[in-house]
């Protein structure tokens, strides 16, 4: 019988096969950032133990570090002793690092792939959750906690229970002004954030070919939010073009053996899923969340739910409370929630097409007074490309704010959070309670949602623009 | 991880139930960055009370926690066995841990033993009467001994093997270092490296 593309990936590393054990996998690649490694590399130190394969391994800093004043010494000790921390552990044990202010720098997720290190047919692993965004080129790519962490760092392997398949199929094209997030997130609505539990999702069909590699990568990345423990979408010349000539790309007769084996990964014919899910890409439009978990979203035309509408028990208790929590009243047109912050950036859609998106539509416009916005490049080279294009110009004219690479108000860990009650249109992946600061309410949406949404004041999509006329810069 | 294999030592009566691990360590400890030095934030809302059991000149240097019931709820903390052991505790003994804790402790060397509580009772009695009185763990012949006292325990097996040996996840992968090392070697070329390309 034929094998699905994550199965050839995971045969393609077994280490070791014993009746009754989980495989021994072997991991390619190791992404280390502050938060989850400290005590890994603290626990390497006590049992005396190296880390096996530094040419594996690589460290970014991106949770904790400001997006502001970024040469000054970072005011919250304890951010600064996360970053001071992972800053010693990599030069004691030889790890490559990226520290703030090198031109490396940035989110993880941005990093590993803009590097060219995220390869097709690769097992990229990484103590953090959205590790799953590397799943868009084909590798098997997936979080894992700090004692997993010490366990790659110290065997470059790790010990795993068997998953199970879900294909989700998306034919069709994606209407005008429709995005990967809205998809990702029409996707989660509809299975839930349990309905991928156990799961590795492929994503499959004519829409998801047609996208670029950054949009695959904004899909897998939520793949998590579906409770998934990872989400792939097969590579083709999409990703090869994507990949041809960055930095850790093979060349010339690499090159072509890694194609040649590329080309092998797609999942067979005759491959069967344990589960299958169908979505139609001409239905679909921008879509937003409501509530304080990612499958809480509608589309932008919809109205906020009522909780008594829900036949579940446990989902009507949790819009209750999420509506509650989020200040809203069943029934309102989800058009005319108005905010304070627009938040662009993220491991999600911090990447320049991401970008670009946002500022196309914020050429010439001014941003609506009160509405505080802020751009945050994923990483320093997408600020460089940014700049290049003059896009930095674009947003500051409109009266956002541009800042240094990050994960910024994606969490609440550095300066940048909302204050209690404010309510925010973000490009991010979580609108948990408090998770851009505490008290803060987060609607999730796409760039270019989020970018109309910073014009109008309200959530809004770019064709609510269209009966304005563009202020002449 | 060290070898377990039998264990004496003094002991600490902990009459309470329902001890969760925001008790055992408060969460603004975890912003720490190592796996040490957390001996100070164990218990450390009750340490303030110096009648606290833990806080009694007789009760310094023992190493085995006798506690109450449902020992290890609530959040899945790793840190909270960091916290007994780098306080020097070697064993916990209770009717009932919580599950996650239980695994945390075991993989992390710290020795569970589960005891029915009117054990842990004579256990508490007898620590109380006589602070220098000894409780054995032997985890070799799953038996926990003290004077007046002897209780048989469960361990699975593969636990044990493991306490036994000490070893940790990341050994029991050592031991198929070869294994590894074979895979490696096959590893085709144009694989990525992180390795600053020159
Ligand atoms: S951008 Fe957000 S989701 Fe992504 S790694 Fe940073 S904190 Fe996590």
């Amino acid at each position: 019988m034929g094998r699905t593309l994550a199965e050839k990936v995971w045969d393609d590393h077994v280490v070791r096969r014993a009746e009754g054990e989980p495989d021994l996998l072997f991991i390619d690649l190791h992404l280390l950032h502050e938060v989850t490694s400290p005590q890994a590399f603290d626990g390497l130190r006590l049992a005396g133990r190296k880390v096996r394969r530094t040419d594996l391994t690589i460290a970014t800093e991106d949770h904790n570090t400001p997006t502001l004043d970024i040469d000054k010494p970072i005011a919250d000790p304890v951010s600064r002793v996360q970053l001071e921390t992972l800053r010693r552990n990599a030069a004691e044990f030889g790890v490559r690092i990226h520290s703030l202010g090198d031109v490396e720098q940035g989110v993880v997720h941005v990093v590993g792939p803009q590097l060219g290190l995220t390869q097709p047919g690769t097992t990229v692993v990484c103590g953090d959750s959205h590790t799953s965004t590397h799943g868009a080129f084909g590798a098997l790519a997936f979080g894992i906690g700090t004692s997993q962490v010490e366990h790659v760092l110290a065997t470059q392997t790790l010990p795993l229970a068997p998953f199970k398949t879900m294909a989700i199929t998306v034919e069709g094209e994606l209407p005008e002004g429709v995005t990967a997030k809205d998809l990702i997130l029409a996707i989660i609505a509809k299975i839930g954030t349990g309905g991928g539990q156990g799961y590795v999702l492929e994503y499959r069909g004519s829409a998801i070919r047609s996208l670029s590699m950054e949009a695959r990568m904004t899909i897998c990345n939520m793949s998590i939010e579906a409770g998934a423990r990872a989400g792939m979408i097969a590579p083709d010349d999409t990703t090869f073009d994507y990949l041809k000539g960055r930095p850790h790309a093979p060349e010339g007769e690499d090159w072509d053996a890694a194609v040649a084996y590329w080309r092998t990964l797609a999942t067979d014919e005759d491959a069967v899923f344990d589960a299958e899910v169908f979505i139609d890409a001409n239905s679909l439009t921008p879509f937003v969340t409501w509530g304080t978990n990612p499958g809480q979203g509608a589309p932008l035309g919809a109205n906020v739910p009522n909780p008594e509408d829900f036949e579940d028990p446990q989902e009507r208790t949790a819009a209750e409370n999420a509506l509650k929590y989020m200040g809203l009243e069943a029934g309102t047109p989800l058009r005319e929630v108005s905010v304070d912050a627009v938040f662009v950036g993220s491991c999600t859609n911090g990447r320049i097409e991401d970008l670009r998106a946002a500022a196309d539509i914020l050429d010439g416009r001014q941003i609506a007074d009160g509405v505080r916005m802020l751009v945050v490049p994923g990483s320093v080279r997408v600020a460089l490309q940014a700049v290049e294009e003059g896009l930095d110009k674009v947003f500051t004219a409109a009266g956002a704010e541009w800042r240094h690479a990050g994960c910024s108000m994606c969490l609440g860990m550095n300066p940048d959070q909302l204050a209690p009650g404010e309510r925010c249109a973000s490009t991010s992946n979580r609108n948990f309670e408090g998770r851009q600061g505490k008290g803060g309410r987060t609607h999730l949406v796409s760039p270019q949602v989020a970018a109309a949404t910073a014009v109008l004041g309200h959530l809004a999509s770019p064709a609510d623009l269209s009966d304005r006329v563009a202020v002449e810069a | 991880m060290e070898k377990f294999t039998t264990h004496t030592g003094r002991a600490v009566p902990l009459r309470r139930s329902n001890v969760d691990t925001d008790q055992i360590i408060p969460a603004h400890w975890l912003k720490k960055v190592t796996r040490s030095g957390f001996e100070d934030g164990l218990f450390e809302a009750w340490r303030k009370d110096e009648d606290f059991v833990l806080n009694r000149p007789e009760r310094q240097g023992a190493s085995v926690l006798v506690a109450g019931p449902e020992f290890g709820t609530g959040s899945s903390r790793e840190h909270a066995v960091w916290a007994l052991q780098n306080y020097g505790f070697e064993a916990v003994i209770s009717s009932r841990f919580a599950d996650i804790f239980r695994g945390n402790s075991l993989k992390n060397g710290l020795l569970t033993v589960v005891l029915p509580q009117e054990t842990v009772e004579r256990l508490w009695e007898l620590v109380e009467a006589d602070p220098t009185a000894e409780i054995t763990v032997d985890l070799e012949a799953r038996e926990v001994r003290a004077e007046g006292v002897t209780a048989s325990f469960e361990l699975d097996d593969n636990v044990r093997w493991r306490l036994l040996n000490g070893l940790d996840d990341i050994s029991i992968t050592l031991q198929n270092e070869a294994d590894i090392a074979a895979f490696e070697a096959t590893r085709p070329s144009y694989k990525p490296r992180t390795l600053p390309v020159a």
